[in-house]
């Protein structure tokens, strides 16, 4: 499986960093990655995995990987989101945009999945 | 043996009524057979019963008012002596009862009232009755199947009690008051009015301001018609005289007892009559000028007598005990009315003001009696409509000064519940500053979800406390404006959480992809996920944490524990009833040393230890496992907490043992998901120190067992709870919770508590009551049975998550590393530590990266 959701531009090479094993995510939810000291929440959701910052905009709180997954509906296309545990503020898994305010977003991340394992790349 | 242990002391009951028996009872919890001999005399073949149900005694089935038993009396070593006492002897202390003489150390008058009957002319006539033994009623109902008609003389308390067993017996049932209205020493003209226009209107004539005369009586020896001084008549072929009590004092009196002028057996604060060795309780007694001619001041009485006999027969030290004249307030259902009367309600009090409120529309009266300047609360009538008795009282015996215009006590609540609230421009969302009218016009203008209001107006976007009030003004108001309001879970369930319940158990299902397949669209959201989980937990209790469930539940259910500001957690061990050791406070206090946590004692009676990383909760749980410890469930939409005070056990005034009731109820409904999270307190008396009517259920200690309230709350919106039944043994408290818990598990809506879930109940509380109590629905087994399935699946989940490594791995901080999040910094205040404020957070280096 190879899923690149939030490619980034040919011209720039991320780096990529193996993370875990996919069977290290339980469908539905998310875990936390240490990359490059920067933290990370990854999601396997229905088949896909997503990577966004870790950190709740709203309250400063590192929390993201504990929120609940779930899909929406936004001119007529269902999308995957994620809204934070503490105050339930929603974020697009693919784009990072706060479904409450759009000049707020959560950073994305390339993934990637080879042979079993989940590799994060850098920040776009 | 030498040593002879002398007889114990003797102390004689004469009477065996409800305040004898109540005296007898008193007696023998503070002193066993070996400390005190008791005996009774009672004139009845029957030992006491309940006679405040005696009218009970006419329905189908007839209930058991029996207080007292033979064997009963005889397990705890109360010997019993049938037949009338005929002498007492104060100088040789003795009793004698038909030829026997009995001699005591202390003897107690219990012998009660009898019926007054005027000396009018026919009243020896065939078919006149009083009402006051069960044999005086057998007698009625044999006469009244030979009767058309039937007169009760008399408009007050009992008498209506008369006439409303008359009317069951199929007679055509009249009321004759002397009084200007009925009820005349509760109420007052209006509110004696009230109640006449809605008994009238069940077919009861009722005649007032009519002195009886006469009685005549036919060729068969039957009464047949009463004559009043006003020349007008009325025929009948049966006739209960209840025109109130005269005290049974002829014993007393014969035996040279002090007696008032009226009658009565003088008694002091202590209640010993003139002789030393004498007490008196009850309706034979006068206390202060003054004769109690209902129960609750007899039972006082009891109480106060039964402590000083024993002091005085050395059986009991300490102070003496005193009866210092009793609350008259009362509130009961008179022919299906309710009728509530309490402190100064007849505004005696000089200079005393009134306000009320009648209405002949809906057959209410109420009215409030309030000090000259209007501060304070007197008493108070009500008729039709007793909802706020308990409040009301509780104002006047508090004397809490008023803070509300007084009107506002006896205006009823608006109809369907205030879901608007009573101003017109309240204030919704206090962090935002968001009034009603800036909502109502953002849903004119168009927003039609809860989302789009907290966009366009930034309220619910603070605390989120007032998101509930959000949902219910947008409901008002688009039923205001006349659109469909859909009850749906969210967009992803076209269904509302009690359709989802219904359909989830009857197809089955036990996973979520079972239910989304079937009845869900998309991928569901933070909304519906919780709620399914919820509901799936509450049918088949399985752990929340397994593998098929660990992606619907919310963080707290998902970790077990309470996330906080910066994302740690908070733990809390449950503490059943608020009881807990000296080990258990050591260990507790021990975890929060070696895991540096700060500690806070909740208003819910646990120990909150806060601060906890993710890592670390496992290892925190292993350790308070090991001292005794489980999961308080305070993460959870479960019970929370059963908070009680030290009842009986402990407390002077306490009446019954709440802490032991408190621990059971927790034990038993720990665990049970919710629609919203539950707490309960028990309270060991009505000064309430468990605050158990701020509670989703509440128990309260009454003389006879225990009340139970339901749906209450603290909250955005706070509720009393309300009264569910009264004077339950502890067996029936539990049934009742069941069923009622159950009920509302079922039927409510995702994240509505019981008050909301009560207001909105097609019939509110009479409804609860027909199907939780009368079994109207026939679900009461079925709702018990769910309960036992629940309270056997119980397994506690701290337990479960720390003993199985897959389920351990989930809290670890990283996937890929073992540091800690470097988010959560501490402060110092008050010597414990806290979060650091956001944003002024120290960049820290990383410790222990990965790369």
């Amino acid at each position: 499986m190879t899923l690149l959701p939030s490619a980034p531009p040919s011209s720039v090479q991320p780096t990529w960093t193996p993370v875990c094993a996919l069977r290290d995510i339980l469908p539905g939810l998310g875990v936390c990655a240490l990359v490059r000291g920067e933290q990370v929440a990854v999601f396997h959701v229905a088949g896909q995995v997503y990577a966004v910052g870790n950190r709740d905009p709203y309250t400063g709180a590192n929390v993201m990987s504990r929120g609940l997954t779930g899909s929406y509906t936004r001119s007529g296309e269902t999308r995957v989101k994620v809204a934070s545990p503490l105050l339930k503020h929603a974020f697009d898994l693919e784009t990072g945009e706060s479904l409450d305010d759009p000049a707020t977003a959560l950073p994305t991340y390339p993934v990637r999945v080879e042979g079993g394992d989940v590799w994060i790349g850098s920040a776009v | 043996m030498t040593n002879r242990t002398p007889p114990p002391p003797h102390v004689i009951v004469i009477g065996n009524g409800m305040v004898g028996h109540r005296l007898v009872e008193q007696l023998r919890a503070q002193a066993d057979v070996h400390t005190l001999r008791v005996t009774v005399v009672s004139e009845e073949p029957r030992l006491a019963y309940d006679r405040v149900h005696l009218s009970s005694h006419f329905d189908d089935p007839r209930p058991d008012l029996a207080l007292a038993t033979e064997a009963g009396y005889t397990e705890s070593g109360v010997e019993v002596v049938y037949g009338k006492a005929e002498h007492v002897d104060l100088a040789a202390r003795t009793v004698t009862v038909d030829g026997r003489t009995l001699p005591y150390d202390a003897a107690v008058f219990a012998t009660g009232s009898i019926p007054f009957v005027p000396p009018l002319p026919g009243r020896f006539a065939k078919g006149v009755f009083v009402y006051r033994t069960l044999d005086d009623l057998d007698a009625i109902r044999e006469a009244a199947a030979h009767a058309t008609t039937g007169v009760v003389i008399g408009g007050g308390l009992l008498g209506l009690e008369a006439a409303g067993a008359l009317r069951k017996l199929g007679l055509d049932t009249h009321v004759v008051e002397f009084a200007p209205h009925l009820m005349p020493a509760q109420l007052d003209a209006e509110g004696g009015a009230t109640l006449r226009r809605t008994i009238e209107a069940m077919g009861i004539g009722v005649h007032v301001s009519k002195a009886t005369t006469e009685l005549t009586w036919n060729a068969a020896g039957r009464v047949s018609s009463l004559a009043f001084a006003d020349g007008t008549t009325l025929e009948t072929d049966l006739l209960v005289f209840s025109a109130g009590i005269r005290p049974r004092d002829d014993l007393a009196r014969a035996s040279g007892l002090d007696v008032g002028e009226r009658g009565g057996i003088r008694i002091d604060d202590t209640g010993r009559t003139s002789d030393p060795h004498v007490y008196a309780v009850g309706e034979c007694a006068l206390h202060d000028g003054r004769i109690y001619g209902l129960v609750a001041p007899g039972y006082q009485m009891a109480k106060v007598t039964a402590t000083n006999v024993l002091r005085e027969l050395g059986v009991l030290s300490g102070e003496p005990a005193h009866f210092r004249g009793a609350d008259l307030s009362t509130k009961l259902k008179l022919l299906g009315v309710e009728v509530g009367s309490f402190g100064d309600a007849k505004g005696v009090t000089p200079g005393s003001r009134s306000v009320s409120l009648s209405d002949n529309v809906r057959g209410t009266y109420s009215k409030v009696v309030l000090s000259p300047d209007g501060k304070a609360v007197l008493g108070g009538l009500l008729v039709g409509d007793t909802a706020r008795y308990s409040d009301l009282l509780d104002l006047t015996l508090s004397g809490t000064p008023l803070t509300v215009p007084p009107e506002t006590l006896i205006v009823p609540p608006l109809p369907g519940g205030a879901a608007l609230p009573a101003s017109a421009d309240a204030l919704i969302c206090s962090c935002e500053n968001v009034r009603t009218s800036a909502i109502c016009s953002a849903i004119e203008g168009g927003a039609r979800d809860v989302a789009t209001l907290k966009k366009c107006t930034s309220a619910g976007t603070g605390c989120g406390g007032c998101v509930p009030s959000l949902h219910g003004l947008l409901q008002t108001e688009l039923r205001r404006l006349g659109e469909t309001v859909t009850n749906h879970v969210c967009e992803h369930y076209a269904y509302s959480r009690q359709e989802l319940f219904d359909v989830i158990r009857v197809k089955g299902h036990t996973t979520w992809d079972e239910v989304l397949a079937a009845h869900g669209t998309g991928l569901g959201c933070e909304v519906c996920k919780p709620a399914v989980a919820s509901i799936l937990a509450s049918l088949h209790n399985e752990l929340i944490v397994k593998p098929q469930h660990a992606p619907l539940q919310d963080t707290n259910d998902a970790f077990l524990a309470n996330i906080q500001k910066n994302g740690t957690y908070s733990v809390m061990p449950r503490v059943p009833g608020g009881e807990i050791t000296a080990e258990g406070l050591i260990a507790i206090g021990a975890v929060a040393k070696k895991f540096g946590l700060y500690c806070k004692i909740t208003g819910g009676q646990r120990i909150d230890l806060l601060g906890a990383h993710r890592d670390d909760l496992p290892a925190i749980w292993e350790d308070l496992i090991a001292a005794g410890f489980e999961s308080g469930h305070a993460y959870g939409k479960s019970l929370r907490t059963v908070k009680s005070c030290v009842g009986s056990t402990w407390c002077r005034y306490g009446v019954q043992d709440s802490t032991s009731l408190a621990v059971r109820l927790e034990l038993r409904y720990r665990g049970l998901r919710s629609p919203h999270k539950l707490k309960s307190g028990v309270s060991g008396c009505t000064r309430e120190c468990a605050e158990a009517r701020s509670k989703d259920f509440g128990i309260i200690a009454t003389e006879k067992g225990w009340n139970v309230y339901v749906g209450g709350n603290g909250g955005v919106t706070p509720k009393h709870a309300v009264l569910l039944a009264g004077d339950l043994s502890e067996d029936e408290v539990v049934t009742l919770l069941d069923r009622y818990l159950m009920f509302y598990v079922r039927t409510a809506d995702r994240l509505q508590r019981t008050s909301t879930w009560l207001e909105n109940l097609d019939g509110g509380l009479e409804y609860l009551k027909s199907v939780i109590m009368d079994d109207r629905l026939g679900l009461c087994a079925e709702l018990e049975a769910e309960m036992a399935r629940h309270v056997a699946s119980y397994e506690d989940e701290w337990a479960a998550a720390v003993n199985d490594p897959s389920i351990r791995a989930r809290f670890r901080t990283f996937v890929n590393s073992d540091a800690r999040d470097d988010g959560v910094q501490w402060v110092d205040e008050r010597g414990q530590i806290r979060p650091a404020d956001y944003p002024q957070l120290t960049p820290l280096p990383m410790a222990g990266g990965d790369d």
